[in-house]
C-alpha cells in the first residue's frame, strides 16, 4: 500500500542518520550529539505507543531505566560483552513491558499515573541500599570495563535506525492502520476484524523494547551513573514535549520535536535557564492552545501528507 | 416463508446491567436471504441485543446460536471474521482515518475470504467521491453510511444494521432500502432496527416486536399494526426512557 510515498519516508530518517553519523568528525561536543540520538529514539519510541495507540505512559523513564540496569547488570555479573548486554537491556524493558500488561486496562489519565507509580516503583528497587550486591543500589554502578565512547556513539545510532524503521513500518503498513482504528475506536476496530488486545500489546512492547534499547546504549555510552538519572523522570517528560510538540503519529512531528526543542535546550537551557524556562514554557502554552496536535498539524490538516 | 434453516437463533437471551435486565429473554431466529425487523419503543433493548450478538457484552443468560455453534461471549474481532458485522446506532468511524482507510481496515483484518473490490463497494455506497476525506468530516448520515461500508467490507453473513434511515432524505432512504434488500437478494441475512416505520415495511419480511427487553410479537408488519398488544406499547402505556 502507498508504495510511492515510501521514498520520503526512507529518505528523511537516512539523512538525520547520516548528519548525526558525520557529526562527531565536525563537532567537539560528542556527549551532547548522543542525547540528541538518544532523544531522537526515545521520541519515536514513545510515538509508537502513544501516537498509534492513544497510550500516553508518564513513566515511560521506566523502560529506559530498565534496560539500562539490564545492561550494568549483564556486564558486571555476567560479565557480558557490550552487546550482549545491549540486548540484556533491551529484554529486561520487555519483561518490564509484560509485567505492565494489565495497565493497558486503564485508560487516559488513570493509565499515564499508573505507569508513573510503575516507574517509581522499579526506581525505588534498584536504588534500595539492601540490594547493594546486585544493583549497588543508590551509589551507581560504573562499566568502565567496557566504556567505548565512539562504539556505543554509532551503535545509538543503530538503535535510532531501529526506531526510525519501526515508525516508517507503521506508518505504511496494515498493521499500522489498525493500530490507529483501535486507537479512534476500539469498538469499531473490533468489528472490523482487528484484535484490539493483540494491537495494544505489540505496539506496547515496541515501544518498550526501544526505550530499553536506548537506556542499554546510554549506560554504556556514559558508564558511570546512578538511579536517579536512570529514571530520571525529566526523560519522560523530555520525550513526552518533543513528541506532542512536533506531533504524535508521524515520523517527522516528533524528529523535529527534539531538533528544535532540545535545540533550544542546548543552546540557552544550559547557559540562561532562566530564559530557556520563559521560552520553553511559552512555546508549550502556545502550542497547546494554537496546534494541539503538533507542529505537523500545520501541513497534515490542509491534507498535505507527512513522512 | 423461507425453507432455509435459520442462519442465527436467539434463545431467551438476557443481559443485565447491574440490577436492570435491558435483555429479558429474547427469541427469534433469521434465515439467509431475510430481512427481519426488530422494532419497539426508545429503551426496549433493540441495541443491547445487536451489542450481545455482536460481541459487544457476554449475554448473562440464554443462548446465541450461529450456523448451528453457541457464540455467545466470543469475541467481537473472532465474529466479524466469521461473518457477524454491524452498524451503530450512533456512528463510530475512525475518525482521524480516511474513509477508504476505514474499509481497508475491515478488508484486512476482518474478511476470512478473498478480497473484496473497495472501489467498487464505495462507489455502490455512494462515498467514492469521499474516499479521501477524513471520516471526521462526514457528516452523520454519511458517517452512518461508512459504518454500513466497513461492515460490508468484512463480507457478512449475518448483518445487524441499527437506525441507519434516521437523517437520510426521502431518496436517500429509498436507495438504502433498495441496497439491503439486494444483499438479501444475494443470500446475507439481515436484523434491521429502525424507527421509521415506512423503511421497515419497505425492507424487511416480518418483524420482531419488543418491549421491555423480551419480545411479544412475531409476523409481518402488516399483521403487527393491527396487533392490540402492538397498539397497547406503542400507543400508551408503554414504559418509555
Ligand atoms: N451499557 C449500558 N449500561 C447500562 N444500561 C444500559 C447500557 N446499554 C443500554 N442500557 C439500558 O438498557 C435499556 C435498553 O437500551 P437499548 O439501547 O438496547 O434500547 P433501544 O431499544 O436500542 O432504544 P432506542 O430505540 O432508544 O435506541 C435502556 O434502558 C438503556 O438505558
Ligand atoms: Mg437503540
Amino acid at each position: 500500500m502507498r508504495k510511492r510515498t515510501l521514498l520520503p519516508d526512507l529518505a528523511l530518517p537516512a539523512l538525520v542518520l547520516i548528519a548525526f553519523a558525520i557529526g562527531p568528525y565536525v563537532y567537539s561536543n560528542e556527549l551532547m550529539l548522543f542525547n540528541f540520538v538518544m532523544f531522537l529514539a526515545l521520541a519515536q519510541g514513545l510515538n509508537i505507543v502513544y501516537g498509534f495507540t492513544g497510550y500516553l505512559p508518564f513513566g515511560y523513564v521506566g523502560f529506559y531505566g530498565a534496560g539500562a540496569y539490564g545492561f550494568a547488570l549483564a556486564v558486571m555479573h555476567l560479565h557480558a560483552p557490550p552487546l550482549v548486554a545491549l540486548a540484556a537491556g533491551g529484554a529486561a524493558a520487555l519483561v518490564l513491558a509484560v509485567v505492565l500488561l494489565p495497565l493497558l486496562r486503564l485508560s487516559g489519565a488513570y493509565f499515564a499515573i499508573a505507569s508513573l507509580a510503575a516507574a517509581q516503583a522499579v526506581y525505588e528497587v534498584v536504588s534500595n541500599p539492601a540490594l547493594e550486591n546486585v544493583t549497588k543500589g543508590p551509589y551507581g554502578v560504573s562499566l568502565s570495563a567496557v566504556f567505548a565512547p565512539r562504539f556505543s556513539y554509532d551503535v545509538g545510532l543503530g538503535v535510532l535506525a531501529f526506531a526510525f524503521l519501526l515508525v516508517v513500518w507503521l506508518r505504511n503498513s496494515r498493521f499500522g492502520l489498525a493500530l490507529q482504528a483501535i486507537r479512534d475506536d476500539p469498538v469499531s476496530a473490533g468489528m472490523a476484524g482487528v484484535s484490539v488486545v493483540r494491537g495494544r500489546t505489540i505496539a506496547w512492547l515496541l515501544s518498550a523494547l526501544v526505550a530499553g534499547l536506548v537506556g542499554a546504549t546510554f549506560a554504556w555510552h556514559i558508564s558511570v551513573f546512578y538511579p536517579d538519572t536512570a529514571f530520571d523522570l525529566g526523560v519522560s517528560i523530555f520525550a513526552t514535549v518533543f513528541v506532542l510538540f512536533g506531533g504524535a503519529t508521524t515520523l517527522t512531528g516528533p524528529l523535529l520535536g527534539v531538533l528544535i526543542l532540545y535545540g533550544v535546550y542546548n543552546a540557552i537551557g544550559i547557559t540562561v535557564p532562566q530564559y530557556f524556562q520563559f521560552i520553553y514554557g511559552a512555546l508549550i502554552v502556545g502550542l497547546v492552545l494554537f496546534l494541539p496536535n503538533g507542529l505537523v498539524s500545520l501541513l497534515t490538516t490542509r491534507g498535505i501528507r507527512v513522512p | 416463508m423461507s425453507p432455509e434453516p435459520p442462519l442465527l437463533v436467539v434463545e431467551g437471551l438476557v443481559k443485565r446491567f447491574g440490577g436492570f435486565r435491558a435483555l429479558d429473554g429474547v427469541t427469534f431466529h433469521l434465515a439467509p436471504g431475510e430481512v427481519l425487523g426488530l422494532v419497539g419503543p426508545n429503551g426496549s433493548g433493540k441495541t443491547t441485543c445487536i451489542n450481545v450478538i455482536s460481541g459487544l457484552y457476554p449475554p448473562d443468560g440464554g443462548r446465541v446460536t450461529y450456523q448451528g455453534r453457541a457464540i455467545g461471549g466470543i469475541a467481537s474481532h473472532a465474529l466479524a471474521r466469521r461473518g457477524i458485522n454491524r452498524t451503530f446506532q450512533s456512528p463510530k468511524p475512525f475518525l482521524s482515518l480516511s474513509v477508504r482507510e476505514n474499509v481497508t481496515v475491515a478488508a484486512t483484518y476482518g474478511n476470512a475470504g478473498p478480497a473484496p473490490d473497495l472501489d467498487a463497494l464505495l462507489a455502490s455506497l455512494e462515498l467514492d467521491t469521499l474516499a479521501d476525506r477524513p471520516a471526521g468530516e462526514l457528516n452523520s448520515a454519511q458517517q452512518k453510511t461508512l459504518d454500513l461500508a466497513r461492515a460490508l467490507a468484512t463480507g457478512p453473513r449475518v448483518l445487524l444494521v441499527d437506525e441507519l434511515a434516521a437523517g437520510l432524505n426521502p431518496a436517500e432512504l429509498g436507495r438504502m432500502a433498495d441496497r439491503l434488500r439486494a444483499l438479501a437478494g444475494a443470500g446475507m441475512a439481515l436484523l434491521v432496527v429502525e424507527h421509521l416505520m415506512g423503511f421497515i415495511d419497505k425492507v424487511t419480511d416480518r418483524v420482531v416486536v419488543m418491549n421491555a427487553g423480551r419480545e411479544f410479537f412475531e409476523g409481518t408488519l402488516a399483521t403487527a399494526i393491527k396487533d392490540p398488544e402492538v397498539i397497547r406499547v406503542f400507543l400508551g402505556g408503554a414504559p418509555h426512557d
